[in-house]
């Protein structure tokens, strides 16, 4: 009997079907419970760019600090679309900047922060809280030990936006735009080059202001 | 009889036929996931979750499924269990769910499950294949827990984020003692493991043929 074809054609579609109601009775269940833990792993991760994140802190804790502490901006990108960011202390005389940084990574999307000092030029922090990188190769971007490289560096040089590179491997001298890359990753690598200059270009009218010195913008 | 053919089942794996020392499967996850002790744990848990429950719900249908097409019923089985887990994860434990990223999913191919589904619960009864799975992915999760314990001790100097190495030992503050930074890498892994599979083969005179 379990072998005639009609036979296997009803069980394969059953599975299917019992499968499936019970994964989207699931995730029906814990959707939620999953978005709210995704929203606060991104404010961590806003926190984290500008330093402020303790190891220990509670889920209400980073809830309270990230509203008392953050204020969301909009600013025109060169296209005229909205772009948010997020000044972290009082809106009239920030102590930084955190935008947002998103574009197309090896194997998925890359999403992230970066913050810049007051001056926004320097760099404060950067995070990559959410991407689909090789583990261990690409995926090793979301790690401190990456991420702390970039604090200090400059993103203009001369009054024009350079953004920071990643190098191919060790850097050969010190350099404010450019820092260690990972060996084993150049995809990724290309990929966050990218994304930083796209990201912090389209933001300009917002970092100019801070760094036109005696020049005049293209 | 029946109840130590079960305990058989059970016991075997944890050493004798011990998944991963003995048969060296399902090391792409070992190696991956025993940097510290809490993602093996919790990987450990997810496996026992997925391993002994497709067991059981491949023993039950194994009179129903159409051998034709078994491998993929199974695959189904296995990865719906998977989801489920994935998915609760991501609920409950979103940051250690984060850490474990793609290797929860990954469990899938874990050749330990569809390998028991296919070489025991296919052939035997609910009881006995249910104590077979969870006597695999015990064996499994106890070699992971002894391989992140050591990777954990001497590589970050702490076992389940307890700091073991006090901190005055350390060069930074003044001592002579520094974690050894391969312990966190994947070759360091594949050391430990290699020296648990010599110990373990020593001591039951285990052999390839």
């Amino acid at each position: 009997m379990t072998g005639s074809n009609s036979y296997t054609y009803v069980f394969v579609i059953a599975m299917a079907v019992v499968s499936a109601l019970l994964l989207s009775l699931l995730k029906i269940n814990l959707q939620d419970l999953q978005e709210f833990n995704k929203a606060l792993d991104t404010k961590k991760n806003v926190l984290k760019t500008v330093g402020v994140l303790e190891p220990d802190m509670s889920g209400k804790d980073v809830e309270e600090l990230y509203t008392s502490k953050f204020t969301r901006q909009e600013v025109r990108d060169s296209e005229g679309k909205e772009r948010e960011y997020y000044t972290f202390g009082s809106p009239q005389s920030p102590e930084g900047y955190v935008i947002p940084v998103s574009g197309k990574g090896v194997w998925s999307t890359i999403n992230g922060f970066i913050a810049l000092e007051p001056d926004r030029n320097t760099i404060k922090g950067i995070s990559f809280y959410d991407h689909g990188e090789t583990p261990g190769l690409g995926g090793e971007i979301d790690k401190d030990f990456f991420a702390s490289r970039f604090v200090g560096k400059k993103i203009f040089r001369d009054g024009k936006l350079v953004s920071v590179t990643i190098a191919k491997s060790r850097l050969q001298e010190e350099s404010e735009h450019e820092v260690d890359g990972i060996s084993g990753a150049s995809l990724t690598t290309g990929a966050v080059n990218r994304l930083l200059f796209d990201n912090l270009n389209a933001y300009l009218k917002l970092l100019k202001q801070g760094n036109e010195g005696n020049r005049t913008w293209q | 009889m029946a109840m130590k053919k079960a305990f058989d089942a059970f016991a075997g794996p944890l050493s004798r036929s011990n998944p991963i020392t003995t048969q060296v499967l399902g090391i792409c996850s070992a190696l991956a996931v025993t940097v510290k002790m809490d993602t093996a744990v919790v990987m450990t848990g997810a496996l026992i979750f997925v391993l002994a429950g497709s067991n059981i719900i491949v023993s039950v249908l194994r009179n129903l499924i159409p051998s034709r097409v078994r491998i993929i019923v199974m695959l189904t089985i296995i990865a719906t269990l998977v989801i489920v887990i994935d998915q609760v994860l991501k609920a409950f434990l979103y940051d250690i769910s984060k850490q474990l990223s793609i290797f929860v999913g990954l469990i899938i191919t874990n050749c330990i499950v569809l390998g028991r589904a296919e070489a025991f619960a296919l052939k035997n009864n609910v009881r006995e294949s249910a104590f077979d799975g969870f006597g695999n992915a015990v064996g499994y999760g106890f070699i992971l827990l002894l391989v992140s314990a050591a990777r954990e001790l001497f590589g970050s100097g702490t076992l389940l984020g307890y700091r073991i190495v006090p901190d005055f030992l350390y060069v930074e503050n003044g001592g002579w003692y520094v974690n050894n930074g391969l312990m966190l890498l994947a070759p360091g892994a594949f050391i430990i493991l290699g020296l648990l599979i010599w110990l373990q083969r020593t001591v039951n005179g285990y052999t390839e043929d």
